[in-house]
């Protein structure tokens, strides 16, 4: 699929917005992570993620009826988290996944304290406000209808966080589509970074639910066949559903407190695409951007990345345009995937899921593969870690999300010194 | 670091009393209420009263392009903000929104097109909902249709959060200024009423008075206009534990002890008694202005009309250290002082 060039006239007004972008960049603090929790259909916790990835499980299953119908949808499946038994029912699945994935933080590092939570997601506790409107359509007034309402809101699966963890601190949620969960892992950093926050819980979570599935089907953006990233054959997403979330420090007082260190975060870039509400430009200029921008916040050049987690989310403009940027910035010599293949699409938590297979592909040096991959896209030629994992020596990664409202966003993760 | 500071240099607002600034001030500080409209859902047909925004306030803006299948509150966020812009006498071009971010505060979302999708599913089955409906639906819709109007191609993000979340962008917005990457930021929150929202807040008992819409926006930038510092906000976990999260949030604040103007969030729920004796402790002597009164509940929305309340007061010169006190109703409580750029 050839694209269209971006104006040249536009072409200096991006070099431009990159210089200004350049010399605002200051000496800065460095941001390490010291501990992260993880739950998504790859698994529940880093260690079952890991397994997961390295053997490239394809986590994608029917949606049960007991979740909601998709008979009149296009798309069936989803990758789902399998519930742990003995589940409290009046809680939101999502409040469950963002508890067991701070526990499994502070498991790993107890003396964490953040000042501040920054949280992505999309649609909160949906399927609490989807029952609602049910029994009031039905003229129904169940007891629970109260608590749906407080369930429902993006904010109690952060509270639960904090009370399951034992500690408070001020929210901030970020709901940028499907970079939310990258956004808030970069505003974090930046915080961080410029001195004014010293420890940041941050992260991201969302859970399917029947309007948001329905939402892209009728879209025609979710698929009735395999999810297949990059491919030419590729016919659309799969959406999934998880929680990851980070301790993010300041690197000496990390290492003051003798805290393990995981990954450096380094770098953050940030772009709005204004082309459309949910198509990107077709130039790629947003996934450009946010990619150069990161780059050159972490001081990196392209040849230093040794792996993009790509967002990929296998539909036809998301891959073509990414595709054709990072074709752009850094050649076929980088290995690229997209994890989606193997777990769907998290939407807000996605970015942070990423982040933590970015992170986990770092500390076991292995690239986690794009599976389902038969046919290259001739658009560009790229290095798909194609179906199976590859041992790699990985020092320098880029985690890209990209979201509908044009919103655009990649993280610069490196592995610990 | 709990606290953070900024200046306010333009403010614009569509509120059910209007969207010029100083007459819905005025008419507001006078008492003035709106008359309120009803919204009735079909299956109980148990009426909701509403404060409406004059659709006059924004007819002029389903011309653009941009907004042609949006949601009310896209109309009301734009409005505002390009309002907020118009009254800095800022007019953005490709170098200036390069350095320009947007900050949008939400709580509810694009509630009617979200209960219209999901009504189609319900009633007609999953096969017939219109996809022209969902992207709308998604909480960072508007702020994307304003960033497009306004060329803002860096940094822009949408929050999410009860009534506190007003203060919340506020906070993140002097958060990005103080990264030294942009310049300055068009922090806008918004609210549009639907019969299932009405519903909800009913439902929650949190309707005591009626349920507004609209929409509020400031222009922040580090110097010159209104001072304001607003802290980062406090969770609680049960309300009540809300009154000491307010007081230890407005014990963070400076001047919140000197305040000669309190604009409160009371709104006929359980705030107001945890506001007012909170109030009691940290600011008896300052008289308190029950904003809402006039203007209704706009969760979105609402912390940054008092913000507005208050930053007109002092620019006015009626006041010189206006406190403004904000609870949400299951996040967080927060605050915010305004001064005079001089103090």
């Amino acid at each position: 699929m050839q694209q269209p060039e971006l104006p040249i006239a536009q072409r200096g007004v991006v070099a431009e917005k990159l210089r200004m972008f350049a010399s605002t960049r200051r000496p800065a603090r460095r941001v390490v992570v010291t501990a992260l929790g993880v739950v998504s259909p790859l698994g529940h916790g880093a260690v079952e993620t890991t397994s997961g990835l390295q053997s490239g499980a394809d986590c994608v299953a029917p949606v049960p009826p007991e979740r909601f119908d998709v008979r009149a949808c296009r798309a069936k499946t989803a990758g789902q988290v399998q519930p742990r038994a003995g589940g409290d029912p009046r809680v939101h699945a999502a409040s469950a996944l963002m508890i067991e994935a701070v526990r499994e933080l502070i498991a790993a590092d107890g003396e964490f304290r953040p000042e501040l939570m920054v949280i992505g997601t999309t649609s909160g506790g949906m399927s609490f406000g989807e029952r609602f409107f049910r029994a009031v359509n039905a003229g129904q007034r169940p007891r629970q209808r109260a608590v749906w309402l407080a369930n429902y809101m993006p904010q109690k699966a952060l509270l639960d966080a904090q009370l399951a963890a034992g500690f408070s601190c001020p929210t901030q949620i970020i709901a940028n589509a499907c970079a939310s969960g990258t956004n808030a892992l970069g505003h974090a950093f930046q915080l961080i970074r410029a001195g004014l926050a010293d420890a940041v819980l941050a992260g991201g979570y969302d859970v399917i639910s029947e309007l948001v599935f329905v939402g892209f089907d009728s879209l025609q953006a979710s698929t009735s066949e395999l999810i297949r990233p990059f491919d030419r054959q590729r016919t659309g997403l799969v959406l999934g559903e998880g929680a990851a979330l980070f301790a993010l420090e300041e690197r000496e007082a990390a290492q003051r407190r003798g805290a393990t260190i995981l990954a450096e975060l380094s770098g953050y870039g940030i772009s709005t695409d204004n082309h459309h509400l949910t198509q990107p430009h077709p130039s790629g200029i947003g996934p450009r951007l946010a990619m150069q921008r990161a780059l050159a916040d972490a001081g990196r050049e392209p040849g230093d990345v040794s792996y993009i987690n790509a967002h990929g989310t296998a539909t036809m403009f998301n891959d073509a345009t990414e595709g054709a940027a990072i074709a752009e910035i850094f050649g076929d010599g980088v290995p690229v995937s997209s994890t989606k293949s193997m777990m769907g699409h998290a939407l807000g938590g996605a970015g942070a899921i990423e982040a933590a297979f970015s992170i986990l592909a770092l500390r076991h040096q292995f690239l986690p593969p794009n599976i389902h991959y038969s046919e290259p896209d001739p658009a560009w030629r790229l290095d798909i870690v194609a179906n199976s994992a590859r041992d790699a020596r990985v020092e320098c990664v880029v985690s890209n999300s990209f979201g509908f409202g044009g919103t655009n966003a990649s993280l610069v993760l490196e592995k610990a010194a | 670091m709990r606290t953070i500071s900024a200046a306010i240099s333009g403010m614009g607002w569509v509120t059910p009393l209007g969207a010029d600034l100083e007459t819905v001030w005025t008419r507001a500080r006078a008492g003035a209420r709106p008359e309120p409209s009803v919204l009735t859902p079909p299956a109980s047909g148990t009426p909701h009263s509403y404060l409406a925004v004059p659709p006059k306030l924004v007819d002029h803006l389903g011309r653009h392009p941009r907004l042609r299948r949006s949601s009310a509150i896209s109309y009301y966020a734009v409005a505002a903000g390009l309002l907020a812009l118009e009254d800095a006498r800022v007019t953005l071009d490709v170098a200036s929104a390069a350095r320009t971010a947007l900050v949008f505060a939400i709580s509810d979302g694009a509630v009617i097109y979200t209960r219209k999708f999901y009504e189609q599913i319900v009633r007609q089955g999953a096969n017939t909902a219109s996809p022209l409906l969902f992207p709308e639906t998604v909480y960072n819709a508007p702020g994307s249709h304003l960033a497009a109007m306004l060329g803002i191609d860096g940094a822009s993000y949408t929050l999410v959060g009860d009534q506190s979340v007003g203060l919340a962008a506020l906070a993140f917005a002097a958060q990005l200024l103080h990264l030294g990457e942009v310049d300055r930021v068009v922090v806008v929150g918004a609210e549009e009423c639907d019969w299932i929202l009405c519903e909800a807040y009913d439902t929650w008992r949190l309707a005591r008075r009626p349920l507004a819409e609209g929409a509020a926006a400031v222009l922040l930038a580090r110097e010159g206009g209104v001072r304001v510092e607003t802290t980062l906000g406090e969770p609680f976990f049960r309300r009540r534990e809300a009154g000491a999260a307010l007081g230890r949030e407005l014990g963070r604040l400076g001047g919140a002890a000197a305040a000669d103007l309190v604009v409160a969030s009371a709104n006929g729920t359980f705030i107001d008694a945890t506001e007012a004796a909170v109030l009691a402790l940290l600011a008896p002597a300052a008289p308190v202005w029950r904003v809402k009164d006039s203007l209704g509940e706009a969760p979105g929305a609402s912390a940054l009309w008092q913000v507005i309340a208050a930053a007109l007061a002092v620019r006015r010169g009626e006041a010189r250290n206006a406190l403004v006190p904000v609870l949400g109703f299951n996040q967080q409580a927060a605050g915010a002082t305004l001064t005079p750029p001089s103090a």
